[in-house]
């Protein structure tokens, strides 16, 4: 019996954070997600949510973040790949994840200045010929600050699939006569699919709330859920359209999870 | 997987590593630029970096954002690892994966969703917006990392090492503090430098937490860099840069001694 009540007694602490910092705030969106602007309980918020403005912007929320998981993978599929045939790879790997560690907002500022009118991006439009763009404040300069963001983790969770991949198969496959091609396309992808898998689900929810990034580099062009929550939160003080929107990223994230599976983030 | 790496693989590997640290040294190179602006190299001077170590709000603020972290993750990482113990110690399957179920939660959700919840829970409750709000979400957000760095080392231990203190006649306390501490102790130091590092980054969280008088750094940094460039950030980021290094290469070190390969548990 003493077993029990001195469990009990160190599992206080974790059971009230599970109750106050877990459930309670799931429930107080939903429970807000029904209040209008005036704090009286109506279903205003899910109605205005099913009118063009909104879903509009939750579709273009979602090609964004698309977009931003395809070219994350597209860049991070290989450049796992190249890494797990280098010497000293574990160490490679750690100079991959480092710039994930500078803090978000430097790099956001990074290409203030980069992507800027005078910056090094349009110096080198200039020395090659194509002249000075605009570059801050467009679709791509977002997108690309966002999978520059995102790549450290995507790479992560596919090069650890990569890892627990048997070199023997590899060597099967070439005995039976597969070209390096087949061999990818029918060994190694499927096998590291899982990895693929994990990498999307961390960097498709975050893309669908980014916000400082849309006001930073986008120049408030672009609008996703994370900038609507925000600016219903911070800016308009509607809460409640704002926990409205939140409760259908909490939908759609559990979805995703649901589709893609639950693992330890760079697991 | 392991075959000879082409030209090709190499130039590709170069090129992605060129990209993802020239914005960082970018920042740098710039911080030393005599002239104003991020676009045109005038001169070398330290300026920037006298400017910013007599910016005394700036300071505050720095210290704000490191009396955070380490409060926070000392806290966090001492609620964690009990309910990690706590969450070993249950009998049924069940029950297990519906509480790590819950501990995920946190993990899993953008940080726009749990700063907006947040902000409802302090404002309900009664809890003024600064230190202590922000203080409570870093506490919040970091226990279901310690308790996922923590838990792997307390299910490798085996059970036996436990009964064998208790017939030899270890009371609970001594059992906790003589056996199961010292062995998961890496885990413990690995969850406590995670809960750092992501209390030290975190933006969206605090941003939506803080009242006014209250800033940490990410957050004063993103309302610096909305009013356009201005150097001192620049010096600032350069520091960080070198500090992040350092903790870098000691959660590095931390790792191979706990023995865990991937660096779990990473951050947007």
């Amino acid at each position: 019996m003493e077993n029990k009540v001195t469990r009990n007694l160190y599992m206080i602490p974790y059971a009230l954070w599970i109750i106050f910092f877990v459930i309670a705030p799931i429930l107080l969106v939903v429970y807000y997600s029904f209040l209008d602007i005036e704090g009286n309980f109506s279903l205003v918020n899910y109605q205005n949510f099913f009118t063009s403005t909104y879903l509009q912007m939750t579709l273009s929320s979602f090609w964004y973040a698309f977009l931003i998981t395809v070219i994350s993978l597209l860049v991070a599929y290989p450049t796992a790949l190249f890494l797990t045939r280098t010497k000293h790879k574990q160490l490679w790997l750690l100079l991959i994840i480092v710039p994930s560690w500078i803090n978000l907002l430097l790099k956001a500022y990074a290409f203030i200045g980069i992507f800027g009118t005078y910056g090094a991006a349009n110096n080198l439009l200039e020395f090659l010929g194509i002249g000075s763009q605009q570059i801050l404040f467009t679709d791509f300069s977002f997108v690309f600050v966002s999978v520059y963001i995102f790549i450290p983790f995507m790479i992560l969770p596919i090069f650890n699939a990569l890892e627990s991949l048997n070199p023997t198969l590899l060597d099967a496959a070439n005995d039976l006569g597969a070209s390096k091609w087949t061999t990818f396309r029918r060994v190694v992808f499927p096998l590291t699919i899982d990895g693929v898998k994990s990498g999307c689900q961390v960097v498709f929810i975050p893309a669908l709330s980014l916000f400082m990034l849309t006001r930073l580099i986008a120049g408030n062009r672009v609008i996703t859920l994370g900038t609507a929550i925000e600016q219903h939160f911070l800016v308009t003080q509607d809460w409640g359209m704002g926990s409205t929107i939140a409760v259908f990223l909490i939908i759609i994230m559990f979805v995703i999870i649901s589709l893609t599976g639950i693992r330890k983030r760079g697991a | 997987m392991s075959r000879k790496s082409s030209p090709f693989a190499n130039l590709f590997l170069v090129i992605i590593f060129f990209v993802l640290y020239a914005p960082i040294f970018y920042l740098i190179f710039y911080s030393f630029n005599s002239g104003g602006t991020m676009s045109g190299f005038e001169g070398f001077t330290l300026d920037w970096y006298k400017e910013l170590f007599s910016d005394t709000r700036l300071l505050i603020i720095v210290l704000n954002t490191v009396v955070i972290a380490l409060l926070s993750a000392l806290i966090s990482t001492i609620i964690g690892v009990f309910g990690a113990i706590g969450i070993r110690e249950m009998k049924r399957k069940r029950n297990q994966n519906s509480i790590l179920g819950l501990n995920n939660v946190l993990i899993v959700s953008p940080d726009v969703i749990i700063g907006a919840s947040f902000l409802i829970l302090f404002t309900m409750a009664g809890i003024q917006l600064g230190f202590y709000s922000v203080l409570l979400s870093h506490i919040a957000f970091s226990i279901p990392i310690v308790v996922l760095m923590v838990l792997p080392k307390l299910m490798e231990m085996s059970p036996s090492l436990i009964d064998a203190a208790r017939d030899l006649g270890a009371s609970r306390w001594n059992v906790l503090t003589k056996v199961i501490l010292p062995y998961i102790t890496p885990g413990i130091f690995a969850g406590f430098f995670m809960a750092l590092t992501y209390s030290l980054d975190d933006f969206a969280v605090t941003f939506f937490v803080t009242g006014n008088g209250f800033s940490t750094l990410s957050v004063e940094i993103y309302s610096l860099a909305r009013q356009g460039i201005s150097l001192n950030i620049n010096a600032l980021s350069a520091l960080i840069f070198l500090v992040t290094v350092v903790l870098v290469i000691v959660y590095y070190y931390i790792s191979r001694r706990a023995g865990n390969q991937g660096m779990g548990g990473m951050r947007r």
